[in-house]
């Protein structure tokens, strides 16, 4: 005869409106009951996947350049997913054809922007299009000059360097797929880097994580990537000397956005970077 | 100098220590990325065959890594104890592992030999041996730590609860710290990562683990894992600082990319000790290590990220610490692959731990874009709940929704009590069931005493 699963007193089960985590599981004596298996199973299978599944840079290519942008798709050194995975200096490196292709069009850009794969096919598939769709109007507002869009297999965040380096620009902005979490397997993250060279770190660059509607929605992603992007500029700098402070700015600045109302929302359901004084290897890098 | 072995006349040449060393290591991708690996199976058995024929003591005068270049290689060498290391001083490396395994090797005897071991003696002696060796051997070591309860007796497994949340909610914290309380977790620390490096919101956490402790009168710790730079800082403005946390690695370099040096971490724990918030001891410094840290920062010297990460448990065994935790899967595949890599450098990194007389704890985990899962984690609770490890972790349902990581969780330690009959710390063993959390056995009561602690939560009348 089997155990009907425990659970929790009424009283424990609310502990789950509270976060996230997965609390008040119940049990089955000592173990998971049968349902929790099937769905941390499941998110599990949704985060491999999310790392395995074949990257469709052409459709998003496409898709990209129905919004008006030329876009050039490249690849890194890494040939495979498992070299990929295996070799992260490849993932930094671009294949010799790929860097021929991209220094023909150098020339005299402020931004240089890249869709790239990262380790989530699917965080740039769901959200990646849409966010650089919330970004045109801001940019244009600009008045930057844009190098190419590029599309990018097989790519670690700093590729980025190599591609921006290549077309000469100002500033690059990366869009990759980062390290799918059980409850996040599309999140896409923004790595802003000025003066794109080899041999840069994180230290180097900012970032925005989370991106995707259960996180940090479009609209606020693109407003706090836009007003880094024109600090960035504006300073010549990224990295730890440039402070997100673009909340500031909707607070002081009423013609910013009609979504700020919306990214005073978002912000507090924003995943934020991982704690550097955690013990983190570069395995997203 | 160099070494040369002769098998089936086929000749294998390896120039120095550390090269002989990082082939004679178990496959594993980090050794792989730095090119440091050998480059056949039989090259692997051939450095194995000719580390076994190494004298012990040559390690005492040939540092893997230049004693003038790396702080970490002269602690190891100035703080070596020559009595302690004399029963074994004229073994070979592999006489060494006979020894180890064989009856001699006591608790007792092994207690007393530790201090005279050193971290590359260890790694060398673990690359002959197999996971059982590792777990046997293990299993003989005692390292017995404490601050506000006992934690490394026999037959007792400890657990770090660990309720970290996105965006550092503090009724989602508690939350997360009732929920696992209510299992029995908690008794190694109650540790939150925090998502922010604000110090008024660690100083907030840190007020708010204090709180629940005193009102509870739970004998265990508690700490936000923060610099230690931070945690000094935070003992300054008056904030309760139980543990002081630090991630530490097996170079100097390395370290300076965590952004600390020995001297700083001596301040650490003076400034901890200052405070006198330990009851059953002073040991409050809590280290994170992980195989792979010193490639990742370009600090490897040419020598392989098991022998590098046992240097790191010397530099933890300097501030008597309560809590060492490897952190075994969570630097990704390119360091550790699959599940099979992971494992093997779990049971490595515990053994090397405890042979050097380190609490040692680890926490039994893997990401998304390594080639493992839950299976491999139950299969290494397993061996290491065998082993005798001090502690695990307990984050709930294994997901850990801050650091995007899987780990061990509240049930997984309820699984392996009751299949190895472990038994929590006493002090927190009496307080659960003061709670009517467990029952007499320590099993969970039916009668859900954690209710209780449900007042904690905000906005809930004392």
């Amino acid at each position: 005869m089997s155990e009907k699963p425990k659970s929790g007193a009424p009283q424990l089960a609310e502990l789950a409106t509270l976060t996230p985590a997965r609390v008040a599981l119940g049990r089955s004596g000592a173990s998971v009951p049968t349902r929790e298996v099937l769905r941390f199973g499941m998110a599990h299978a949704q985060a491999r996947d999310a790392v395995h599944a074949p990257f469709d840079a052409d459709g998003v290519a496409r898709r990209l350049a129905a919004l008006g942008l030329e876009v050039i798709q490249v690849d890194s050194a890494a040939g495979s997913r498992e070299a990929y995975l295996r070799r992260p200096d490849l993932g930094r490196s671009l294949s010799p054809g790929s860097r021929e292709a991209l220094t023909a069009r150098y020339g005299d850009f402020d931004l240089a922007f890249i869709v790239a794969d990262g380790l989530s096919s699917t965080a740039v598939h769901r959200n990646a299009v849409p966010l650089v769709a919330a970004l045109l109007p801001l940019l244009a507002r600009q008045g930057l000059r844009l190098a190419p869009l590029v599309v990018g297999r097989q790519a670690r965040v700093a590729l980025g360097d190599e591609i921006g380096a290549a077309f000469g620009a100002r500033a690059v902005a990366m869009l990759i797929g980062e390290r799918p979490g059980l409850s996040s397997p599309d999140s896409l993250g923004a790595y802003l880097t000025f003066a794109p060279r080899a041999g840069l770190t994180d230290a180097n660059r900012n970032c925005i994580s989370n991106i995707r509607p259960e996180g940090l929605a479009y609209e606020p992603a693109a407003f706090k990537l836009s007003w880094l992007i024109a600090e960035a500029l504006r300073r010549s700098l990224t990295g730890i000397g440039l402070k997100d402070e673009s909340d500031l700015a909707i607070e002081t600045n009423e013609t910013a956005l009609s979504g700020a109302a919306l990214l005073s929302g978002a912000v507090a359901n924003t995943e934020p970077p991982r704690t550097s004084d955690a013990f983190t290897g570069e395995g997203d890098r | 100098m160099g070494y040369r072995v002769a098998v089936g006349g086929t000749s294998h040449a390896f120039a120095d220590l550390r090269e002989l060393m990082a082939k004679a290591s178990p496959p594993r991708s980090g050794d792989q990325l730095a090119g440091l690996a050998a480059g056949s199976m039989q090259e692997i058995m051939a450095a194995r065959i000719a580390l076994a024929d190494l004298p012990l003591r040559t390690f005492l005068h040939e540092a893997l890594i230049p004693y003038e270049d790396d702080e970490v290689t002269r602690l190891i060498i100035d703080t070596h104890d020559a009595a302690a290391f004399a029963p074994v001083a004229a073994l070979t490396v592999g006489e060494f592992r006979d020894w180890l395994c064989s009856d001699a090797a006591t608790s007792e005897v092994l207690a007393r030999l530790a201090r005279g071991i050193t971290p590359e003696m260890a790694a060398a002696v673990s690359k002959l041996m197999r996971n059982q060796d590792l777990i046997l051997v293990a299993r003989k070591c005692r390292v017995v730590s404490r601050f506000r309860n006992t934690l490394g007796l026999p037959g007792r497994l400890a657990v770090r609860l660990q309720p970290n949340h996105p965006t550092d909610d503090a009724a989602g914290i508690l939350a997360s710290i009732i929920d696992g309380l209510s299992y029995g977790c908690g008794d190694a620390v109650i540790g939150i990562n925090p998502a922010s490096d604000s110090l008024g919101r660690i100083g907030e956490l840190l007020r708010l683990l204090d709180e629940l402790i005193a009102r509870f009168e739970i004998p265990t710790q508690g700490c936000v894992l923060t610099h230690v730079t931070s945690a000094i800082a935070l003992i300054g403005q008056g904030a309760p600082v139980d543990l002081v946390f630090q991630s530490v690695a097996g170079t100097q370099a390395a370290n300076a990319s965590f952004g600390i040096d020995l001297s700083l971490l001596q301040e650490g724990m003076e400034a901890g000790r200052s405070q006198q918030r330990g009851t059953t001891g002073d040991n409050l410094m809590y280290f994170e290590t992980g195989q792979g840290s010193a490639l990742s920062a370009n600090a490897h010297h040419g020598v392989d990220q098991q022998t590098l990460e046992a240097r790191a448990y010397a530099v933890c065994r300097a501030y008597e610490p309560l809590l060492v935790n490897t952190v075994v899967g969570f630097i990704g595949p390119e360091y550790l692959y699959d599940g099979k890599q992971i494992i093997r450098a779990g049971l490595e990194d515990h053994f090397c731990g405890k042979l050097l007389g380190v609490p040692m704890g680890c926490d039994i985990c893997y990401t998304n874009h390594a080639e493992a899962d839950q299976d491999d984690m139950d299969t290494l609770l397993t061996l290491l709940g065998t082993a005798g490890v001090n502690f695990i972790m307990g984050v709930p349902g294994a997901d850990d929704v801050m650091l995007n990581y899987q780990s061990t969780s509240f049930h997984d330690q309820l699984y392996i009590r009751e299949v190895l009959g472990l038994k929590r710390v006493p002090e927190f063993e009496a307080w659960l069931q003061r709670m009517d959390i467990t029952d007499a056995t320590g099993r969970l009561s039916a009668r859900q005493g954690g209710q209780a602690l449900l007042a904690a939560l905000p906005g809930r009348a004392a």
